[in-house]
């Protein structure tokens, strides 16, 4: 009796295993199919010319993409300029002072701001800044990305900061340090590594839009001169390039997505590797 | 408030102070006074209606059984209450005289120092830097003073010895009843007046609790001591005055010794001689 019930849990424990162990696969499959595809195609067509030279027209090989790595770069900084001041600081107070209407308003908000659709965010960056402005320009780029990113910053951020466990705040209190020197020295110190996390998926979602570009930063085929004028982005480039019918552009649309997986990618080891903790754990 | 203020005044020096308390230091001038002080958590009172005099260089230890709100007038003192959401508070605590609750929390608690029942290093920093923690933050720039107040804190915890060598290496990194007096040490570094320990020593095994004992009376010459805790034999070895709490009333407060040998409340009785609690 008691035997047969040993190993009925037994194979329903196996059974439940591999349930999980299947998922994380299926979750894994389409993941994998993307890198072999965009690794496949892109990387043919992936040369010293694509990181230096600007496109060129139909027919002409040897162009590159050039302005628009560098136009990619600069529209998501600019996009942090914005979003990791407000983003980083609207988390810190909804943790550490926003139990209240006003704090749970914002986070309500923040939550609707987060499901707008992004192109929509392009609308409102088009109606702020391009329209005052009478053009397209990097500037309004940075604004539609920026306002993209607050809402997930502000978010992780606020999240991160809930799990520091509420007795290093009292630690900090007790020895009369001050409640704002507690929240940015002791619990934002103590969460940042998430706290990065939450801004590296901000920007990896940042720099693979599209649609707020389309009417604020635009596009350009050659080097900005100024922030004040439309800039090229590797987005909107894969998005014409892929839907065109030459050969080569569609090649380089592939390169590009390669190209802008694995700026992410470098972006996000390069941050983890800056702020590691220094202490050694024993 | 009425005309009549009953607090539980400290018992007269006597000559003979109780042996496993002072060394005849503690002085008659009242540290901390608490009038008619209740505590409540929304609609629930914690505290009630609890007076009695802290005397300074004195250790006063605070026994009672789970729930009697005796981390909560604790907590009071330095004003912790009040960080917890619906909290309030009434009645008057005064600090050499000095209400509390008009005084600068922050300034306060550099006054009132705490250690919590459960070690809290900061875990993103070295030993050295908790320790300094609480001086940068508090404005102090002079690294080389900073290093001296570190040594010193340490020494005075007991600890000097054991982490002279692995000052730049986690807090998190040390044993359990380390990181306890590594959070004594934080607490002295910034020279308080008061120390508040909230059973500082529940958590630790035997070895490193008579560690944190023998601080606690090496401790008293300088500052004055109140210790909650829910060992009987720790109050009685530590303390040179033990307050009862029950139900969030305090029903006796008297020389530790008096409290364990001849409690004048039966509630006392019972409960220092484990019929209950």
């Amino acid at each position: 009796m008691s035997d047969s019930r040993f190993w009925l849990r037994k194979y329903f424990s196996i059974a439940m295993f591999t349930l999980c162990g299947l998922s994380v696969v299926i979750a894994f499959i389409p993941l994998i199919l993307i890198f072999y595809r965009t690794i496949a195609f892109g990387a043919s067509a992936l040369d010293w010319n694509f990181f230096t030279k600007l496109p060129t027209p139909v027919g002409e090989t040897g162009g590159g993409l050039a302005n628009a790595i560098v136009g990619t770069l600069i529209l998501v900084g600019l996009g942090c300029c914005l979003s990791l001041p407000v983003g980083v600081m609207a988390g810190i107070y909804l943790s550490e002072y926003g139990q209240n209407w006003f704090g749970n308003t914002v986070r309500f908000l923040t939550d609707v701001l987060n499901g707008v659709p992004s192109i929509v965010t392009g609308v409102v960056a088009y109606t702020l800044v391009v329209l005052p402005m009478k053009h397209f320009s990097a500037y309004a780029g940075g604004v539609a990305l920026g306002i993209l990113m607050i809402p997930t910053i502000t978010r992780t951020t606020e999240e991160i900061l809930k799990t520091v466990p509420h007795t290093l705040r009292e630690a900090a209190l007790a020895l009369g340090i001050p409640q704002w020197k507690t929240s940015l020295q002791i619990v934002l110190r103590t969460a940042i590594g998430g706290v990065v996390t939450g801004i590296m998926l901000a920007i990896a979602r940042a720099a693979g839009e599209t649609a707020p570009l389309l009417f604020t930063a635009l596009n350009n085929r050659f080097w900005h001169t100024s922030l004040g004028q439309p800039i090229a982005s590797l987005t909107v480039f894969i998005y014409n390039y892929s839907v065109s019918p030459f050969e080569d552009w569609i090649a380089q649309a592939w390169a590009g997505a390669l190209v802008l997986m694995i700026l992410i990618l470098l972006l996000s080891i390069a941050v983890r590797f800056a702020t590691r903790s220094s202490l050694s754990e024993r | 408030m009425t005309e009549e203020i009953e607090t539980t005044e400290p018992p007269a020096m006597k000559t003979e102070i109780h042996s496993t308390g002072g060394d005849g230091r503690i002085s008659d001038r009242v540290k901390i006074s608490a009038e008619h002080v209740s505590a409540y958590f929304g609609k629930t009172q914690a505290v009630k209606d609890v007076s009695l005099n802290i005397p300074e260089h004195a250790v006063v230890a605070i026994i009672g059984p789970s729930g009697c709100g005796k981390s909560t007038f604790l907590r009071s003192i330095n004003r912790m209450h009040e960080l917890i959401p619906d909290s309030r508070l009434t009645g008057k605590i005064a600090l050499d005289g000095e209400d509390v609750y008009k005084m600068d929390a922050v300034l306060l608690r550099k006054k009132i120092g705490m250690v919590f029942q459960k070690a809290n290093p900061f875990p993103t920093m070295s030993i050295y830097d908790n320790v300094a923690a609480g001086l940068r933050m508090g404005g102090m720039h002079d690294r080389k003073k900073i290093s001296e107040i570190v040594e010193r804190s340490l020494q005075q915890a007991a600890l000097w010895s054991e982490v002279k060598d692995l000052l730049y290496k986690s807090g998190a990194s040390l044993s359990g009843g380390q990181q306890q007096r590594l959070c004594i040490a934080r607490a002295l570094a910034v020279n308080p007046e008061v120390l508040l320990m909230d059973e500082p020593a529940s958590a630790l095994d035997p070895i490193s609790t008579a560690k944190v004992e023998d601080l606690i009376y090496e401790l008293k010459k300088t500052y004055t001591i109140a210790i909650v805790t829910h060992n009987m034999q720790q109050a009685a070895r530590v303390s040179d005055y033990t307050a009862f709490f029950y139900m969030g009333e305090l029903i006796e407060y008297d020389e530790t010794r008096k409290i364990f040998t001849m409690p004048s409340k039966k509630q006392t009785e019972d409960y220092v001689t484990g019929r209950f609690g």
